[in-house]
């Protein structure tokens, strides 16, 4: 059973498009935050001697950190172009996380957001709508630090 | 922190050290609020069942950053994560014995950096592989 298509011409022109960037300071008390939720107990990301005997300059954030969501300094498009999506429903298809440099406590992060792709397929719950995402975390030097791909599937 | 490996001693074929998991709804809430997910099919349990979920679910990028630290409990102080990633393609619900695990598939040296390639996965109690995913990282070298 194949309906319409949903995806449209704004979904389209959005493919490839560079959000504004938004930029986040990471402070140390986020990053102990989500150390915890993860339940991670390693003491590079909660104890600052401990990290700057490694020559970190503070505690690191754990992989898998998400700064993007922090209360930025500037929030830029940071979900990049804006489109109607046909569908409420929303699930995290998988992550992707290549790492360049350690994010550390004190970094402020310029953090940019672009569509990759966006394509549909019939699922088991019906017409599903995958977005790939690429999000790229650049420090206060301009280098890149951190590139994270993301799948959505909306339903 | 447990004892540094190297790259000397890691064989192809060789298991990741086990991570064990078991998240309560309590810590989703934790995560939601660490992680600025708060999409409430992971905490909220009428809005999980009218989304066509069987309950509340654990996070994919939850799930993805317990496999962050399956590798960088792996690597130690001196290793490094260089890219890993997953698919979310199971459910994972509060309350399961999850685990976090891996088999090293390659060995090799890029210029300075003695690599290491993985399959990593978490799987639930049944021993299903909900989350499975890659890795290449970097062990330091004894020489």
């Amino acid at each position: 059973m194949t309906q319409g298509s949903v995806i449209t011409d704004e979904m389209k022109k959005a493919i490839g498009v560079e959000s504004e960037p938004t930029i986040v300071l990471i402070e140390k008390e986020p990053i102990r935050r989500f150390a915890e939720a993860i339940g991670d107990p390693n003491p590079v990301y909660h104890d600052e001697e401990y990290a700057k005997k490694l020559g970190y300059r503070s505690i690191i954030a754990p992989p898998g950190y998400h700064p993007q969501y922090s209360y930025p300094i500037k929030r830029g498009g940071r979900e990049g172009p804006r489109f109607r999506m046909p569908f409420a429903r929303n699930l995290n298809g998988g992550n992707e996380y290549e790492f360049f440099e350690p994010i550390q406590a004190g970094d402020v992060l310029s953090i940019t957001n672009r569509l990759g792709d966006i394509y549909e397929r019939d699922g088991r719950m019906g017409k599903m709508l995958f977005t790939i995402s690429e999000t790229v975390f650049r420090n206060q030097k301009s280098e890149t630090v951190l590139i994270m791909r993301g799948t959505g599937i909306s339903y | 922190m447990a004892e540094q490996r190297y790259w000397e001693d890691i064989e192809v074929g060789a298991d990741i050290p086990a991570l064990a998991k078991n998240a309560t709804p309590r810590q989703l809430v934790m995560w939601a609020g660490a992680s600025g997910d708060y999409y409430e099919i992971h905490y909220d349990k009428d809005f999980a069942l009218k989304n066509m979920l069987p309950g509340i679910i654990v996070h994919g990028a939850l799930k993805g950053a317990w496999l962050g630290q399956l590798l960088s409990d792996w690597v130690g102080d001196k290793g490094r994560i260089k890219k890993y990633g997953c698919s979310y393609r199971g459910m994972d619900v509060p309350g399961d014995n999850i685990s976090g695990k891996g088999t090293v598939t390659k060995k090799y040296v890029d210029g300075k950096d003695h690599i290491i390639e993985a399959d990593i996965w978490l799987e639930n109690g049944k021993g299903e592989k909900t989350t499975p995913g890659t890795a290449i990282v970097v062990f330091p070298s004894r020489k």
